[in-house]
């Protein structure tokens, strides 16, 4: 059924007979990266997208296949470049599971701290790009836009406090992860989220009490509950509509069992049911950073030594695969060990891959102006969609 | 001196002041939106606060390399800056500044205003469709909807303040709107209600958030002037905040009791630029909150909500003139 109704033209009763083929992309102000969108248009009315992605390639796979274990965490966090410590714990988690490495407790619970702190920062990002795409650049997009980077502006410095930089990290490491909590930071952090949580109320005051944004969002971008689980969207997306499905619930990693929190689920399915689902989700972030922070087990933060030369994890033969929930959903890592220092075979499953797949269902029948709220609603990150 | 050198004179005062405004407006909005989204906004250029930068952007567009696409239709494609720039620069020819203060104080001033300004769309479709791109054909096909859907609205709201005063000519609104010592009698409800009207067909008139459909860099990359570069992007910007101001002007001299204010006589044009700049930034704070909406959902706003609103409003103004014409006589 799937595959069929992606290829249709959706015929729309609109009167008149020439169609327009327009490029959105790779080179477009709302493409989130580098996204192809070849829309074949009625007036203003889509009838067929065709979505091409690949302009950012960049071999991850193989590239992994080249670094060391010790080498490639921080380059893994280069795939989900808007969320990159949650892309590193794929990868380590791979690791340790085929391994057999244990993780000390304050390590897990380090790991889950910074996450749920990546995932407040990632959603900033999605909430700023996704207005200004509905809003514009010279608008009330921008406004949003620009007070949800002031606040993952305030994330980052913590980042930068723990790990030394803002973006990319390398803050985990196999068997536990690579830098302890400096001094007085604990109290920065707790400072931090709680003004993140007055301002995300601040945020839905203002998106929420507006009409315009309710017309723009309610009702636009509709994946009911079979077509989410046929194509196999997931985070976000999937609890949007309508499934309970968090992997940090239904399989959880890295002391997540611990945690008190909640998976929010709307049913609507459409880009203000994946709005709110986000909005929920900075509030329970912000509270497993909360028990995190109370709850932060002494001990070692790695079963490992540090790093004192690149090939100094070895891992005997195996092959494994881990999950973890990203901000954009399930993060897959498959990795098969041949004993060496290096895996021999590296297999990226990224979140938004397989969200960006809805789009050609969900699409066509939309106007013009509802294809860039969908994409952001969907909110790709093509680092991790190409790898 | 002849009428017509004193005209000339006074035009070309007139057009300078435009010129001048439209480049400080910017700076204007910048800041404006810079407070607002908790930014400083240009401060580098010039101390203090960056005054000198509306003259580097213009410096800037003038030595830009001006491109034109092989495809483009060269001759629509060169006029439509022009074809854009003059209606929004005419408008001003019958705004009075203060009594006897301006080009012309025409005595169909309101028409003239409003039958000039909707000539710029014809700069606008050219604009679109000259470029021979198809992000500007559908912005010039947007630009269409929304200008005869907006215009209707825009004519009535500001037809409210005609019939209350009883005369087309600008000086003579403003001057029936003189209440007790020096201030201005903002016409309760109708008027105030037409205000209302009057701002959002603004909005849409002038392209702004959350109208700027014809725009939409989100959606049509710049919409109708994706291919213009230079002085030609600097002409349909300086139309654009022409239009901007003169339409803050109107809204100013038809509601707000134009250069109505307390002090001597010669505080009027301050008054008046006063109430203008803040017609304008509640057009800007409006444009920085919120979100665009969908071209169909703009339609359906103007024809089924703001049209009738108007049309019943000025019907409402009509009876309300004609029973106290009538009782008072």
């Amino acid at each position: 059924m799937a595959e069929t109704t992606a290829q249709q033209t959706v015929e729309i009763g609109y009167g008149g007979t020439e169609r327009l083929v327009m490029n959105m992309g790779p080179q477009h102000p709302s493409a989130h990266g580098v996204f192809r969108a070849i829309l074949t248009l009625e007036g203003e009315t889509v009838v067929a997208v065709d979505a091409v992605i690949g302009y950012l390639h960049r071999c991850h796979e193989k590239l992994a296949e080249n670094l060391t274990y010790v080498q490639y965490p921080s380059i893994a966090s280069k795939t989900d470049y808007v969320s990159a410590m949650t892309a590193e714990l794929a990868y380590v988690a791979a690791v340790e599971k085929v391994g057999k490495i244990d993780v000390p407790k304050r390590a897990q619970q380090l790991r889950v701290l910074v996450a749920e702190l990546q995932r407040i920062a990632s959603h900033c990002l999605w909430l700023g790009t996704w207005c200004m795409d509905m809003g514009g650049a010279l608008g009330g997009g921008a406004t949003i836009f620009l007070y949800a980077i002031r606040e993952r502006e305030l994330v980052l410095d913590l980042f930068e406090s723990l790990t030394g930089a803002r973006l990319l990290y390398g803050f985990h490491q196999v068997g536990g992860v690579r830098y302890d909590v400096p001094a007085g930071w604990a109290e920065r952090c707790r400072q931090t989220i709680d003004l993140i949580g007055r301002r995300v109320d601040e945020y839905e005051a203002m998106l929420e009490d507006n009409p315009f944004f309710l017309v723009r969002t309610q009702g636009v971008g509709v994946i009911s509950r079979e077509l989410a689980q046929d194509v196999g969207v997931c985070g976000p997306l999937i609890r949007g509509s309508g499934i309970p499905y968090d992997v940090r619930r239904t399989e959880p990693y890295s002391s997540y069992q611990d945690f008190d929190f909640k998976v929010p689920v709307e049913t609507a399915g459409d880009c203000f049911a994946r709005y709110r689902v986000r909005m929920v989700e900075f509030r329970e972030s912000i509270k497993i950073v909360r028990q995190a922070l109370d709850g932060l087990a002494e001990g070692p933060i790695s079963s490992r030594p540090g790093v004192k030369s690149v090939g100094q994890v070895r891992i005997p033969k195996g092959e494994g695969y881990t999950r973890i929930e990203g901000a954009r959903g399930e993060v897959g890592c498959y990795l098969v060990a041949d004993g060496g220092a290096k895996p021999y075979r590296l297999k990226w499953r990224g979140a938004s891959f397989s969200n960006l797949a809805v789009l050609p269902y969900i699409i066509p029948g939309h106007k013009i102006a509802d294809v860039v709220a969908i994409m952001g609603s969907v909110d790709p990150v093509f680092g991790e969609v190409d790898r | 001196m002849s009428p017509l050198v004193y005209h000339a004179l006074v035009g070309f005062v007139v057009l300078n002041a435009v010129i001048g405004m439209v480049t400080y407006v910017t700076l204007l909005e910048r800041k404006f939106a810079a407070r607002m989204q908790s930014r400083i906004g240009p401060y580098y250029v010039g101390w203090p606060h960056g005054w000198l930068q509306p003259i580097a952007d213009a410096l800037k567009l003038m030595m830009k390399e001006d491109i034109v696409p092989r495809a483009a239709d060269r001759w629509v494609y060169n006029l439509a800056p022009l074809a854009f720039l003059v209606p929004c620069i005419l408008v001003f020819a019958t705004i009075p500044f203060a009594p006897g203060l301006g080009v012309a104080d025409l005595n169909i001033g309101v028409l003239f205003f409003l039958a000039v300004s909707a000539l710029e769309i014809v700069g606008l479709f050219m604009g679109g469709w000259g470029s021979n791109n198809k992000y500007a054909l559908l912005s010039a096909m947007r630009a269409v909807n929304q200008i005869i859907s907006y215009d209707l609205p825009f004519i009535f709201a500001a037809l409210v303040p005609v019939v209350l005063a009883g005369s087309l000519q600008l000086s003579v609104i403003v001057e029936a709107q003189r209440a007790m010592y020096g201030a201005f009698v903002f016409y309760p409800v109708l008027g105030q209600l037409a205000f209302v009207a009057f701002l959002v067909a603004t909005l849409a008139a002038e392209n702004r958030v959350p109208f700027d459909i014809l725009e939409a860099e989100s959606e049509l990359v710049a919409g109708f002037r994706v291919e213009y570069s230079g002085m030609k992007f600097a002409l349909i910007q300086l139309g654009e905040y022409a239009h901007m101001i003169a339409t803050s002007f109107l809204g100013a001299l038809l509601f707000l009791g134009g250069w109505l204010g307390p002090g001597p006589a010669w505080m009027g044009p301050v008054w008046f630029l006063l109430k203008a700049v803040v017609v304008f930034l509640v057009v800007t704070w409006v444009r920085w909150s919120f979100v665009r909406i969908r071209v169909d959902q703009i339609l359906a706003i103007s024809w089924k909500l703001l049209l009738p609103a108007t049309l019943v409003l000025l019907m409402a103004t009509a009876l309300v003139v004609a029973l106290r014409s009538t009782g008072g006589a």
